[in-house]
């Protein structure tokens, strides 16, 4: 597998999630690539697609879901896009690489499968209108970006989902401008937090109908990390009141940054303060031969939130190329509810 | 004790030092020869392992569309119905003047490969520059240098981990160096599908799978050759083993005397036994250690050429670099100590059941000979009969060098017995004491001299084998190569474009332009190589057929029949009549079989319109010109000015002949020289033979000279001796060398390359071998012979003085 390590080196040097010595690519936008710009202002539906001339970008599916007899499930679909050099072009020419990635969690197992496929030829890919995106046999489209079918097949599970939106769509930080350190470093970046989700997951052990909801993120960017931060732990949480939070912590040698959204129930958002979203973790579990946090506390004093993440499944280890760690949690204590953990640059 | 045995043991050697280099040049030539082959096989296999490693992703099973390239959107359909391919596109292509196999791959999605992930580890930018910026070839050393000046190409690094002659790059870059945009040639099916997909019958019924034969097809086919190179190492290491043999048997010999008073003095026997052997022990690991060393140079010698021949013949990459592999190293070494053991047996034996007290029993030699003659004569004749029984049995190559060692084993086990029986004839024509002395001494010495006859025989039969293969080989690839090669001119376009306007051109300028178009297909599991023809005299009138049904031709250019090549008819068991499926849903008659040893792979003529609507995108860039012949020089040149085709691209027949014969020349360069190493270790066999029995003759030849003999009569005689053994021996190799280079025309090259080829007889080569062996024998006897003349009386008269 080191060929294919090699190859994701370059994919994920781009990639915020990997930032141990590769984040200087990321540090200064060069190669003529574009640069997130804060007085760029977001259409829609133009920006559901691909912004080629950015370095990296994905379209980030998580899903909160539960089965007839009250079992909690957890399901991901993620389209990563990184280009070796700005811009598309036509066949093997193309500079894009798309890489895919999906599980399907359960609070005793943890299933996972990978796609790796060249731009240009139209094995993987996206499209604005009819919304379309696509890797292999996997897809998540539709007629617009409010009603999406979702699909994905890895060796021991499948799902296929219908996942209708229920409220706004959200953009973060200013205008969807999203800041991701103290020395500026920054992404564009939206969601649609309010999917609500029916289908049918399936199983080793055979198919399951759910119903639940899902979080989809959108994010480009050509200078993802700070030259000091080596990883992140990122929350959405859905609380049973109807409020969303997504919050990060970005880890790095000179201080951990954070920052995150609160949106209300009627799908309003509002930034947070860099340092007002605190999340600290409780304890560490072996995963995969690291210690990992699948246990913390988050804070958002402002608004009252003192609420314990756990893990649904501390085992949901994506042991792709590049490993990382992405699960469902359940939150209780102030604010319960239920969410997805991303946490990566655990060593 | 163990120290003044040990100074008694050497002190043999410092008297003896022209038996001690003996000794050590029989054991040196003897791993040499037989560790320079291995060295060559290792290298091969080295090479074709890498290329299976890099090409093959071994063991996965391939997509592939008969007879023309698959679409990249087939891909792509594939891909997004769920199935896991990576595209794989392949050909030849000139860079520069360079001829190169181009390798295209996809490195996202093709399993891991050496030569990407070596280069990676350094470079982690390297796979943007591969897919993003112009692209990245990697090549083996000589290639990256032959293209390191060529203008136009992508970014080249060097890894050693691409097979020789081979480019391998992204699969973007490979279309353009191809001037293949959007076709693949094959469709890996990676492990790992996912489950409960549709079926890729279902999906691509055009396209045929077929199970992995990466690296299978170079293994099967250079296996004979490998084998036959074994063969002769073998052969070589068995003739320095008598050398081996013929030493020791002396040096223990002559330390009769010495073993017996250092027994009497009381060193225990079996300390002496460990000394001796120990003692052994050292001379196997000096004359390997030498031997290894001579087997590197020789082998280092012969690789380019064996390199050539692989490439020349199969196809196969071979590198011409030779490396120290620990394989080959320490088998050299082992044969060494076991060929020691095995030569010296006989003679550790005889010592350790010498009575303590017992006189030295030459004498005894000849009577015990006599009787192991006639155990000798049946050992040989049941070993032959075994081979032949093995060849019936043991289906295919063993089989048949299964007869060839038994049929030279039990000949040369033979040998001995038979000669003894020319020389009971002789004696009986005799006529005056002296001669009866000489015939019946003769005899007396045969048994001491037999084992270097024996490698003469083996060496000269060999000899003639293998000429007389090579010899038939090559007049009969000269005549089909003149039946084959009709066209006065051979050239080769740029593309399929330029491929069109060059014949265009040509049609004012030449009597015919036939294009020379061909496409791959799998017939029962083996690649086959299907050309299509137009209908023209050319064709019809020099085919070299082996056999064909009536109106062959007239149904072949309708379309309605095929041609095969005889490898072909010879792997399906599918001659003239009989039907051959090219590809689904076409099914052809086979009109005439005919002969082909370009290539050991099967091929199929079509009428060309047949083939073009069985397979697509099939290259229009290779022609035969016919002109007259005295217009081609002035053609190339207007066509080399008009076009800008470089010089490779454009041979006149002549050329295309001698590269072929250059070719086939090549390939039996090493055979030729294994040959003469081989008859020249017999030679020095003869050699330390006669100087073995040196010592002990004298004994016997100086009653003969008190009786009047003078000593340069004697030497005379004894030069005769030899002269007249050698002449016998080399009488009686010829037909066994006839006998083997039938079983290697008929059987051997039957299994190895599926044809089989008429035998000639050169009886021209005969007498030059006659001759050699006689010179061989001769210079052998010259140093006895002449140091009989040259010894004192003295030495004859202390015969009589030392009786014991």
């Amino acid at each position: 597998m080191r060929a294919r390590l090699a190859l994701l080196l370059i994919l994920l040097a781009a990639l915020p999630a990997y930032g141990q010595g590769y984040a200087g690519l990321g540090s200064t936008a060069s190669e003529g690539f574009a640069n997130p710009d804060p007085n760029t202002r977001l259409h829609f539906p133009r920006d559901h697609g691909p912004h080629p001339d950015f370095r990296i970008e994905w379209w980030y599916l998580t899903a909160n879901l539960t089965g007839p007899d009250g079992t909690d499930y957890g399901v991901q679909w993620t389209l990563f896009r990184s280009a070796l050099a700005p811009g598309e072009a036509a066949g093997w020419a193309s500079p894009q690489i798309w890489m895919g990635h999906a599980a399907a969690t359960t609070p005793e197992n943890h299933y996972f499968a990978e796609r790796l496929a060249r731009g240009g030829i139209g094995q993987a890919g996206v499209r604005a209108t009819p919304f379309r995106a696509w890797i292999d046999d996997w897809q998540m489209a539709g007629a617009d970006f409010d009603s999406l079918r979702l699909t994905a097949l890895g060796a021991e599970f499948a799902y296929d989902l219908n996942l209708t939106a229920e409220g706004p769509l959200v953009l973060h930080g200013v205008n969807g401008y999203s800041v991701k350190s103290a020395d500026g470093q920054a992404s564009h970046y939206y969601s649609q937090p309010h999917y609500r989700i029916t289908g049918t997951l399936t199983l080793p052990s055979g198919p399951v109908a759910v119903t639940g909801q899902g979080w989809l993120d959108r994010e480009w960017s050509s200078q993802p990390l700070a030259a000091d931060q080596s990883g992140w732990d990122w929350f959405s949480l859905t609380f049973d009141s109807g409020a969303r939070l997504m919050g990060f912590r970005l880890r790095g040698a000179r201080g951990d940054f954070t920052s995150g959204t609160w949106i209300d129930a009627e799908g309003n958002a509002t930034p947070l303060a860099s340092g007002a979203f605190r999340a600290a973790p409780l304890d560490e579990t072996p995963v995969a031969g690291r210690d990992v946090p699948v246990r913390w506390r988050v804070t958002l004093p402002d608004r009252g939130v003192d609420v314990e993440v756990a893990a649904l499944n501390p085992q949901s280890w994506m042991g792709t190329s590049f490993p990382y760690w992405e699960g469902p949690v359940r939150v209780s204590c102030s604010h319960p509810g239920r969410g997805y953990l991303e946490m990566t640059g655990y060593e | 004790m163990i120290g003044a045995a040990l100074l008694a043991l050497a002190s043999h050697w410092r008297r003896h030092p022209l038996q001690l280099a003996t000794l050590l040049a029989g054991l040196a030539l003897a791993t040499a020869l037989w560790s320079a082959v291995q060295a060559i096989n290792a290298e091969a296999r080295a090479s074709y392992a890498r290329a299976t490693a890099q090409i093959g992703s071994g063991a996965l099973d391939v997509l592939e569309a008969p007879g023309g390239p698959i679409p990249l959107a087939r891909y792509v359909a594939l891909r997004r119905a769920g199935w896991q391919l990576s595209p794989v596109l392949e050909g030849r292509a000139r860079l520069g003047e360079l001829r190169v196999t181009v390798l295209g791959l996809d490195p996202v999605t093709h399993p891991p490969l050496p030569a990407f992930a070596a280069t990676m580890e350094r470079d982690s930018a390297t796979l943007g520059r591969m897919l993003a910026q112009g692209g990245v070839l990697f090549a083996p050393p000589e290639v990256a240098a032959a293209l390191a000046d060529v203008p136009g190409l992508p970014e080249i690094r060097v890894s050693d981990s691409v097979p020789p002659g081979m480019v391998m790059t992204d699969i973007g870059v490979a279309e353009r160096l191809l001037a293949r945009p959007g076709q693949i040639d094959r469709l890996l099916i990676l492990s790992d599908q996912p489950p409960g997909l549709t079926p890729l019958a279902d999906l691509a019924p055009e396209l045929q799978r077929r199970a992995s034969r990466a690296g299978t097809d170079t293994a099967r086919l250079t296996d004979s050759f490998h084998l036959n190179l074994t063969a002769f190492g073998l052969l070589s290491f068995a003739v320095g083993l008598f050398i081996v043999h013929g030493t020791v048997g002396l040096a223990f010999e002559q330390r009769r005397g010495m073993v017996r008073t250092l027994r009497a003095l009381g060193l225990p026997l079996r300390l002496l036994t460990t000394l001796m052997l120990g003692e052994l022990l050292v001379l196997a690991l000096i004359g390997g250690g030498l031997g290894l060393v001579l087997g590197y140079l020789v082998a280092a010698a012969l690789l380019p050429d064996v390199a050539a021949t692989l490439r020349g013949l199969y196809g196969a990459p071979v590198a011409g670099g030779l490396s120290l592999r620990p394989s080959w190293v320490m088998g050299g070494l082992a044969m060494a100590l076991a060929g020691t053991g095995v030569a010296s047996a006989q003679a550790l034996w005889r010592m350790v059941h010498m009575p303590l007290l017992s006189a030295p029993g030459l004498q005894a030699w000849a009577q015990r000979a006599a009787r192991g003659e006639r155990r000798m004569a049946l050992a040989g004749l049941g070993l032959i009969g075994a081979g032949g029984a093995a060849l019936v049995l043991v289906p295919g190559l063993v089989g048949g060098f299964a007869l060839i060692a038994g049929l030279m084993l039990g000949a040369a086990l033979l040998l001995p017995p038979v000669l003894a029986l020319v020389l009971h004839l002789g004696r009986r024509l005799a006529r005056g004491p002296v001669g009866d002395w000489l015939w019946a001494d003769t005899r007396a010495q045969l048994p001491g001299i037999g084992l270097a006859l024996m490698a003469l025989l083996l060496a000269l039969a060999a000899n003639v084998g293998v000429g007389t293969m090579v010899s038939s080989f090559r007049l009969t690839f000269t005549g089909w190569l003149d039946q084959r090669l009709v066209s006065e001119l051979y050239l080769t376009a740029r593309d399929d474009e330029q491929g069109a306007e060059i014949a265009r051109w040509l049609v004012p300028r030449s009597e015919a332009v036939l294009p020379i178009r061909s496409a791959e297909f799998t017939v029962a599991g083996g690649p086959v190589t299907v050309y299509g023809v137009v209908d023209h005299p050319t064709y019809s009138e020099n085919w070299p057929l082996l056999e064909q049904a009536p109106n062959a031709w007239g149904r072949v250019n309708a379309g309605a029949a095929v041609f095969i090549n005889e490898q072909l008819a010879r792997r399906l068991g599918q001659w003239s009549g009989d039907s051959v499926q090219l590809a689904p849903g076409w099914t052809l008659p086979i009109a005439g079989v005919y002969s082909d040893y370009g290539n050991p792979t099967g091929q199929a003529i079509v009428a060309l319109p047949a083939l073009l609507s069985h397979a697509s995108a099939v290259p229009n860039r290779r022609f035969g010109v016919r002109v007259a012949p005295d217009t081609v020089p002035g053609l190339i040149a207007a066509l080399q000015e008009d076009f800008d085709l470089p010089a490779s691209a454009l041979i006149d027949q002549a050329g295309l002949k001698a590269q072929s014969l250059a070719v086939f020349d090549k390939t039996f360069v090493v055979t030729g020289a294994l040959n003469l190493l081989t008859l020249g270790v017999a030679g020095f066999a003869i050699l330390t033979s006669l100087l073995t029995l040196w010592s002990l003759r004298l004994p016997q030849l100086a009653p003969v000279w008190a009786l009047g003999l003078t000593r340069g009569t004697l030497a005379r005689l004894d030069l005769g001796r030899s002269l007249l053994l050698a002449a016998f021996t080399a009488l009686l190799a010829l037909p066994l060398g006839l006998a083997l280079a039938w079983v290697l025309l008929a059987v051997i090259n039957v299994q190895a390359f599926g044809w089989r080829l008429p035998m000639y007889l050169f009886p021209a080569d005969w007498l030059r071998l006659f001759g050699l062996a006689l010179l061989a024998a001769g210079l052998a006897a010259a140093i006895p012979a002449r140091r009989l003349y040259r010894l004192p009386p003295s030495e004859l008269l202390k015969v009589f003085a030392n009786a014991r």
